[in-house]
């Protein structure tokens, strides 16, 4: 249900929590990370999830396998 | 990642011509060095508009990223504000981000508006010769709006003495020209590596745009289309722009010609050639797949054939995003932000006014002993073209031991006179006490293509070795003005030709040091 960051790879460089549409991303620690929670891999909002189009270094936003993919209410 | 910086804020500038007239000056504008007779100007050479329109004079004569002559005397600071960025370049890697990784982009600490609000009045409290605040970076400052906004209304209201300048990459420019306009930021400097797409693909691998990410020729239509819109709507508004283009052999070297066509028609005041850095310890990806970065002697032939066109800038250092003080040295170490935020800080204008007076009054000396001298070549005909290195620690003075020399900056010198056209980094001769002889091979390198190298003393070793690699070494204008010197020098030199004491020889090439600077 939610993209991850992978924290060794993200540079903070803080360009994903200001395109997130649903203000998942936050601080911690240093780096970013994406609250599973809010988190809707954008579905609704845009055809690609932002953090990922955004981000400077290739596979840091990824899918969290621990989490079930998003499914949108109908 | 920005290089450089650039631009500012005027705020006594209210007066003078329409935005049309002043725009077309700038347009009409030619030419950059301490050449007279020729029919071009400087940026910085002459007390020292030379043709420069005064309104356009005033607005970057004391600005050490635009003006020559003004960067011997004043500094300029960064703060980083602006981590994020929305496209990526191939010869930029955001990736690290350490105090040891010396290239422009980089810093070592991000700050918050408020952060950088202090920090630019503790520095300019305790560096007198600080008028310029730019926001680079580390990523790009219109990917950034809000922080970077934030920070000049906070600068604005607390010391409105301080120019303020933006560096962009240009992609969302156009949005923000209304915003840029109403905070006062009079100057912008635009990084614009080409205008045709086919060449941009090469360039630019993707860019973020309204919520999408495009890729290959297709961001780099959009993107020169942005950048082009964004300068023409700040050159309407009367915004002054500086265009940085990063010079990449095989890429865009001959294309750049091109560029600066289509930059000076739409306005741009200045153009900034770079060379690329691209050591392959950087990580990005030209320094990955072995993409060189030009000789001096390209860079120079380069900057030679678009001076024509309009103003070449040839000073830049490709600082850091957070780099304080004069261009050439970075005082970043002092300013903290554990030290800032525990400093009292007096913020007094008077001083800071007392202190540029008498930096005019030098300005002024220095440029009266100049047109002195250069009255005494008055006669002298010769096709005679040489370089010469100087080492200084700025005031326009020879004042640097060679030993001591972090840089050396080069000047041509011709019957027209001394004209700056660049400068050298190098790893530090003397170290400890001692020299050390590869670093001295790496300075013999580095100045190759000079004829003589000035110097305020120079031990018995590397004069030595200076004059078997053909290079002169000349300590008798130490401490003594670098123009007026170097124009005295040359008058000499032709004199030596004539009694058959030297034969002129074509210097080699010379190499560029990779890296940007960093304290130390």
């Amino acid at each position: 249900m939610a993209y991850k960051i992978i924290a060794s790879q993200c540079t903070s460089c803080t360009a994903c929590e200001a395109e997130c549409p649903n203000v998942a991303i936050t601080e911690k620690g240093g780096t970013f990370v994406i609250n599973p929670k809010k988190c809707t891999e954008c579905i609704g909002y845009f055809d690609i999830p932002q953090c990922v189009a955004v981000c400077p270094v290739d596979n840091t936003c990824i899918i969290d396998n621990n989490f079930p993919r998003y499914q949108p209410r109908a | 990642m920005m290089y450089d910086a650039g631009p500012s804020i005027d705020v006594t500038d209210e007066a003078g011509g329409s935005v049309g007239d002043i725009m077309q000056q700038i347009a009409d504008h030619k030419g950059c060095g301490t050449s007279g007779g020729s029919g071009k100007a400087s940026c910085g050479s002459a007390a020292g508009s030379g043709d420069l329109a005064p309104e356009i004079w005033e607005k970057v004569k004391n600005h050490p990223c635009y003006s020559e002559e003004a960067h011997h005397h004043y500094a300029r600071m960064h703060v980083a504000v602006a981590p994020a960025c929305n496209i990526q370049c191939n010869y930029c890697n955001r990736k690290y981000d350490c105090a040891n990784e010396s290239r422009p982009g980089v810093v070592s600490e991000k700050l918050t508006p408020v952060q950088a609000a202090k920090k630019v009045l503790a520095v300019a409290s305790t560096i007198p010769q600080m008028t310029v605040l730019g926001i680079a970076g580390p990523g790009d400052p219109l990917a950034n709006p809000a922080k970077t906004f934030k920070t000049f209304e906070l600068i604005y209201n607390t010391a409105p003495d301080i120019k303020l300048c933006l560096s962009t990459n240009g992609l969302m420019l156009p949005d923000h020209v209304d915003t840029i306009a109403k905070y006062n930021v009079d100057h912008v400097t635009i990084t614009i590596n080409m205008v045709d797409p086919d060449i941009g693909a090469k360039i630019y691998p993707w860019i973020f745009y309204r919520n999408k990410r495009y890729t290959g020729r297709e961001a780099a239509q959009i993107l020169t289309d942005r950048q082009l819109m964004g300068l023409e709507m700040l050159t309407e508004r009367g915004i002054l722009c500086k265009v940085n283009s990063v010079m990449i052999p095989g890429v865009n070297d001959h294309h750049l010609v091109e560029v600066n066509r289509a930059v000076k028609s739409r306005g741009a005041f200045l153009h900034n050639i770079m060379p690329l850095i691209s050591a392959p310890e950087h990580g990005t990806v030209f320094g990955l797949t072995g993409q060189r970065g030009p000789t001096a002697q390209e860079l120079k032939a380069l900057q030679d054939g678009c001076e024509g066109e309009m103003n070449m800038m040839r000073h830049c250092r490709q600082c850091r995003a957070d780099a304080v003080g004069l261009l050439g040295e970075d005082r970043s170490a002092e300013f903290t932000t554990d030290k800032i935020m525990a400093m009292e800080v007096d913020y007094d204008i008077d001083t800071r006014r007392a202190y540029q007076a008498q930096v005019e009054d030098e300005r002024q000396a220095k440029v009266a002993a100049k047109q002195a001298e250069l009255g005494t070549l008055a006669g002298e005909m010769s096709d005679v073209k040489i370089l010469i290195a100087v080492a200084t620690k700025g005031g326009g003075r020879v004042n640097e031991h060679f030993g001591h020399a972090k840089e050396f900056q080069i000047y041509e010198l011709s019957t027209a006179g001394a004209k700056f056209v660049g400068h050298r980094r190098v790893d530090l001769y003397c170290q400890g006490g001692f020299g050390d002889e590869d670093s001295l091979d790496g300075v013999i390198r580095a100045i190759n293509d000079c004829a003589a190298v000035f110097v305020a003393k120079i031990g018995g070793c590397p004069r030595a070795d200076l004059v078997k690699a053909g290079i002169e070494p000349v300590d008798q204008y130490a401490h003594e003005f670098i123009e007026q010197s170097a124009i005295a020098y040359f008058k000499d030199y032709l004199g030596r030709i004539r009694t058959g004491e030297i034969t002129p020889v074509v210097r080699g090439d010379a190499d560029i040091r990779q890296g940007a600077f960093i304290a130390g």
